[in-house]
């Protein structure tokens, strides 16, 4: 990890506080504004608006041209006298997670990729090669190169960098009717999320709790968490995400013991006759063995 | 509240959670031609140093050969080529790829110049020089890349993290030594031949070792593209190593070729398996279940 101390802002001259999202998908109402106002701010191309017969999502997934996703889950609800057949939308803007220990940014080979001062991840386009690496890093899918255009370099959310350095709102919490989508200081956020999870408990909604929320989860917390109302893969989110360096420096003990290997191997294979067995048996008389 | 149905709760519309890696088949080749590239560089210093020179020249030239088409390769990959010096930008050891690039860039120079003098015959000094460089590099060079994609969310990739060096490694002296064999002197190719039985052998050992122990993520290996690449492979180096341990002359030479195959298939076998469990959100849910507990 290149922040298993901190989440990077701390080595900054002038650190700001580390800012961030929380997505509150209990009043999302799957308006797509979110969507909208990222693609017109951040001049995102058209991807192709699709039928996908996933109920009113025709976005799909997070991508290098789709930054904030829209995602409408429909399920069966059994009532509880059981005579009704009824069903819930469960509707959630997701969006890059701007991770406190971010795979993508670790394992970024060009430096294209750094943490910002406000805590966040992003991608710098006039550095990215496109050698892709980010993208299968990722444990949740956000990072995809863009094949449209020839750019062949990789896109995600920004956290509206460019808007954050002049103090303002990034563009989809800017446009969320419901507030579903909030923006500030993480630690503020987390604080006003504890306490919306409390409220939608007491109201009798035993399901809702937050992800991402938990500095000590295996990313070490996330700077866009969300609050969901059921089990994270239904929503397409991944149960337990884990930054993949964690595990480096077993990965590198690994690859030494296997290099070690590998050299000893040659070694061995040093000792014992320089040819090849010879064609044939009375071919191996001692005046074919050639000192060279 | 009410109870949910739970038929739509193990995925998103069965989407998967990662995003499949985009590397093209040319990643999936490179993983072959680097192993062979570094394997071969250290085999022709061993030879040099016992005095071998016929196989010293031969694994040098297979060698330099290989550690050329390497970046060609990667370039070739890359979503902006004409980028692909920002490789070189930083040097990062969290990025198992810009280490790579470096050890590549290195070897490669060290191995060109060591196999320019053996063909033209000239500065022994230099050749010697830069052969020990690229010689040192070669086993780093082979194996790196099993770090690189284990470190990756892949899931059969990164919970292969342990076994995956080994399989590397001696897939990669199964490469070079099958490589000298194939196009070496009979008379100089003797620890060549054994290099290949040997690492034909621990290559077989490995990956079923490595198979077993991925559980319900060794399933990939078994199915589709990938399972056919493994299937395909297992038989190349199992027959490979059979008739190049017993066979004579061209016979030893088909086997050569065989285990070369066999260690390129397994190489695209890995790859795949890798893309088909990142596709499948099921791979991706079980292993975080079961860290979850």
């Amino acid at each position: 990890m290149s922040g298993p101390r901190g989440d990077g802002i701390e080595t900054y001259h002038d650190p700001q506080q580390r800012m961030g999202f929380f997505t509150d998908t209990s009043v999302c109402i799957g308006c797509k504004a979110c969507e909208v106002a990222c693609k017109e701010w951040n001049a995102v191309p058209e991807d192709g608006l699709l039928f996908t017969a996933e109920s009113y999502d025709n976005t799909g997934e997070l991508g290098a041209n789709t930054w904030r996703h829209v995602a409408f889950v429909e399920q069966r609800v059994e009532t509880k006298d059981d005579t009704t057949d009824a069903m819930r939308w469960l509707m959630s803007s997701d969006v890059c997670k701007h991770c406190t220990h971010a795979a993508c940014l670790d394992v970024c080979p060009t430096g294209a990729l750094f943490r910002t001062e406000f805590g966040t991840v992003v991608v710098q386009e006039d550095v990215c090669n496109g050698c892709g690496y980010c993208i299968p890093a990722c444990p949740f899918g956000v990072l995809d190169r863009r094949e449209i255009e020839d750019d062949g370099r990789v896109w995600k959310c920004t956290l509206c960098y460019d808007r954050l350095g002049d103090g303002m709102t990034p563009a989809c919490a800017k446009a969320c009717p419901t507030e579903s989508i909030q923006f500030g200081p993480l630690d503020e956020l987390r604080g006003r999320a504890d306490a919306r999870v409390a409220e939608l408990r007491d109201a009798g909604e035993q399901d809702a709790r937050l992800y991402g929320a938990d500095a000590s989860d295996g990313v070490g917390g996330f700077g866009a968490f969300f609050l969901l109302l059921d089990e994270p893969e239904v929503y397409g989110l991944p149960p337990d995400p884990v930054v993949t360096t964690r595990d480096l420096p077993e990965m590198w003990r690994a690859v030494g013991a296997a290099a070690l290997g590998l050299a000893g191997a040659v070694a061995l294979s040093m000792v014992g006759r320089r040819g090849c067995p010879p064609q044939t048996a009375r071919a191996e008389t001692p005046t074919t063995a050639v000192r060279s | 509240m009410p109870s949910t149905d739970r038929t739509s709760r193990d995925s998103y519309y069965g989407r998967p959670i990662l995003k499949e890696p985009v590397w093209k088949p040319e990643v999936g080749l490179y993983l072959f031609t680097g192993g062979l590239a570094g394997a071969s560089a250290s085999l022709s210093l061993a030879a040099r140093l016992t005095g071998n020179r016929s196989l010293a020249r031969t694994s040098s030239l297979v060698a330099a050969a290989a550690v050329n088409v390497s970046p060609l390769l990667l370039v070739k990959d890359l979503g902006r080529p004409e980028r692909f010096l920002n490789m070189l930008r930083v040097f990062k050891p969290t990025s198992p790829m810009s280490v790579g690039s470096w050890l590549l860039a290195v070897s490669g120079a060290a191995q060109s110049a060591a196999a320019t003098c053996e063909l033209l015959d000239v500065l022994p000094a230099v050749r010697d020089g830069a052969q020990a460089c690229s010689g040192l590099l070669g086993p780093p060079l082979a194996t790196y890349t099993a770090a690189l994609l284990s470190d990756t969310a892949v899931p059969v990739w990164h919970e292969a993290r342990r076994e995956l060096p080994a399989v590397f490694a001696a897939s990669s002296c199964a490469s070079a030594g099958a490589a000298a064999t194939l196009i070496g002197n009979d008379r100089a190719t003797g620890p060549a031949r054994r290099l290949a039985l040997l690492g034909a052998g621990v290559e077989l050992i490995a990956t079923d070792i490595m198979e077993r122990r991925l559980g319900l993520l060794g399933e990939p290996y078994r199915q589709g593209g990938a399972g056919r690449y493994a299937r395909a492979a297992k038989t190349a180096t199992a027959f490979g190593l059979g008739v190049t341990a017993l066979g004579r002359g061209r016979l030893r030479r088909a086997g050569a070729a065989l285990i070369l195959g066999g260690a390129a298939l397994q190489r695209f076998a890995i790859f795949e398996a890798g893309k088909a469990s990142a596709r499948d959100p099921r791979y991706t849910v079980a292993v975080q279940k079961q860290h979850v507990g």
